[in-house]
């Protein structure tokens, strides 16, 4: 599939920013959030700048953004319409949080804002993970990781985030759970994602004789495209690009959002280094970045298999 | 409304011989002009005569080379055939392309099965393209290398997505010759490898060749259930084919003594 950037950046950005203002409504909502007032408005004011950037970038995707509203009618068949329905409900909670950040309530009124908020920004990863998943065609995203990746990926970028703010302000070592839970979580995403890449990479590539139903025949292949040049099709489905350098961007990408989040988790509490923790967030930000990448670049759509360029 | 409408009694749809298809393009390109030209809409090009040329098509013919596992039989080398293979929308009973459509663009008639976009309402988020194994979609967005000022730019269609209508302007146009109706990759058919009509009537004419050649879809393990059917290319007359003549030939012997005498005469001449 064509990486394309508007939704790279969308899943990346959005996912850290629902990751972060999940984190952050729970904390809130189990009363165990150490900041109030403008500690609560700093971060989840962070978050909406990530999820909205991100929901401006996925309407760069559409052929006609103008008409981006349309897509929230049809909530009962379709993933993407859920998305957009559940991403722009999740607004409220959010308004409603930063109200009573902004006005000193710390009651109940709080805590449910950000049960709610945490409610929301779940139902929309889950929204996303499932346009992906759902599709038939490309059988990598099918697979039985990508929708705890998804939840990972989102938690892991946006806690890093919200851990770094809480160090800055009240130190990195103050509270051991949090950043140890983000270490844990790195690792763990890290395992599970290398377990998803070797599945993907197992799985069976379909065949020219398979999609034309010769195979009957005999051996099919693929002598002539129907046009000379590039189609729509063959620049969007049979994106052969990836494969060449995809060994080395995923040790890149493992690298960024696993390795050196965990190590920096590590040494920060060790030392109290705190400047150590917006670092650790932008790798896996980075990390992310790549292993979106390869998630698109990578995967291969049934359709190519009645082309020659993608011929094995 | 993207959500299935109830199975339809009324399934059109395309049966394609693939014996017969000599890979003309012919289908593809009156296809593609009567869509230029049609009043249902446009189906653009991006760049139609720049360095590389780029648009979309409905219909797009591929051709394949297939080659015979015959090892256990004594031939020597299995001889190629050449099957040429016209793809376009299939027109599927339960498609994914339009449950993923999250405007309702993309629409599935329920008086005939036929699989619509309205152009009107689609946003050109390419889901449906993605979800379909067949390549029956492709989306009209302007070429990136072509000048802003060209006025194909300003066309009020780029940026949705476009697909085949079975010509849904032709075949219910009662201002055609009732001949006439039908779809214009049918019509253009050289070789009559094309056929239209209701493959949920078991009496109908198309039902019965698909029976007859045992007729297949596409990629049935999607779910999909395409409605167009292909009809396999028929086995060849001589099963062991061209190579078996070529192996035989070698090994021909010629009784002399059977021939009249000048060519008895000619043969030994020249075989001195």
């Amino acid at each position: 599939m064509k990486p394309a950037l508007s939704v790279i950046f969308f899943t990346v950005m959005s996912g850290a920013g629902y990751g972060l203002w999940c984190l952050l409504g729970l904390a809130l909502a189990a009363g165990i959030y150490p900041l109030s007032g403008m500690g609560v408005l700093v971060p989840l004011g962070f978050g909406f700048v990530l999820v909205s950037a991100g929901l401006l970038a996925s309407t760069m995707h559409l052929g006609r953004p103008g008409r981006a509203w349309r897509a929230l009618s049809q909530w009962r068949s379709s993933w993407l319409s859920r998305e957009g329905i559940a991403s722009l409900v999740t607004y409220l909670p959010m308004l409603a949080m930063a109200w009573f950040a902004f006005i000193g309530h710390a009651g109940t009124g709080l805590r449910v804002a950000g049960a709610l908020l945490a409610l929301g920004a779940l139902a929309t990863i889950l929204c996303t993970a499932n346009i992906y998943r759902s599709l038939k065609t490309i059988a990598a995203w099918r697979t039985r990781q990508v929708l705890p990746l998804y939840f990972m990926f989102a938690l892991l970028s946006g806690g890093l985030w919200l851990w770094t703010w809480l160090a800055l302000t009240v130190g990195a070592a103050t509270s051991l759970a949090f950043p140890l839970a983000l270490l844990g979580l790195a690792i763990i995403a890290a395992v599970i994602k290398v377990d998803h890449w070797k599945c993907a990479d197992a799985l069976p590539v379909n065949t020219a004789g398979n999609a034309t139903g010769l195979a009957m025949l005999g051996r099919v292949r693929a002598f002539e495209g129907p046009v000379t040049e590039e189609s729509y099709l063959t620049r969007e489905m049979a994106f052969v690009l990836a494969r060449k350098h995809g060994a080395r961007l995923r040790r890149i990408a493992v690298t960024l959002f696993g390795l050196a989040p965990a190590l920096g988790i590590a040494v920060a509490l060790a030392a109290d280094a705190a400047w150590l923790a917006p670092i650790a967030a932008l790798a896996a930000l980075a990390g992310l970045f790549v292993e979106r990448w390869l998630f698109f670049a990578e995967a291969r759509h049934a359709v190519a298999a009645f082309f020659p360029q993608t011929q094995a | 409304m993207t959500s299935l409408p109830p199975p339809a009694k009324k399934k059109l749809g395309l049966v394609i011989d693939l014996d017969i298809c000599v890979g003309c393009h012919a289908c593809a390109v009156a296809c593609k002009e009567w869509n230029d030209g049609g009043a249902f809409g446009p189906l653009p090009d991006d760049d139609p005569y720049g360095a590389e040329p780029h648009g979309v098509w409905f219909n797009r013919v591929h051709s394949y080379e297939v080659t015979a596992d015959r090892s256990s039989e004594n031939v020597s080398a299995p001889v190629p055939q050449m099957v040429h293979f016209p793809r376009s929308c299939l027109h599927c009973e339960t498609p994914d392309c339009v449950t993923v459509c999250p405007t309702g663009a993309s629409y599935k008639r329920a008086e005939d099965g036929i699989v619509l976009v309205d152009e009107d309402k689609c946003i050109g988020c390419q889901l449906c393209a993605w979800a379909c194994p067949y390549g029956a979609r492709e989306i009209a967005l302007p070429h990136p290398k072509m000048p802003t000022s060209d006025a194909g730019r300003k066309d009020s269609k780029r940026g949705t997505m476009q697909k085949c209508t079975l010509c849904v302007d032709r075949i219910y146009n009662e201002t055609l010759d009732e001949h006439d109706r039908q779809p214009a990759c049918v019509m253009a058919c050289p070789t009559r490898a094309r056929m239209f009509g209701d493959l949920g009537d078991p009496d109908s004419d198309v039902s019965k060749a698909v029976a007859e050649r045992e007729g297949f879809a596409l990629m049935p393990e999607f779910g999909y259930q395409p409605v167009n059917r292909y009809l396999p290319p028929r086995p060849r007359r001589d099963g062991s084919g061209a190579a078996a003549a070529a192996s035989v030939s070698a090994e021909e012997t010629l009784d002399t003594a059977q021939l009249p005498s000048l060519l008895r005469w000619l043969d030994k001449a020249l075989s001195r």
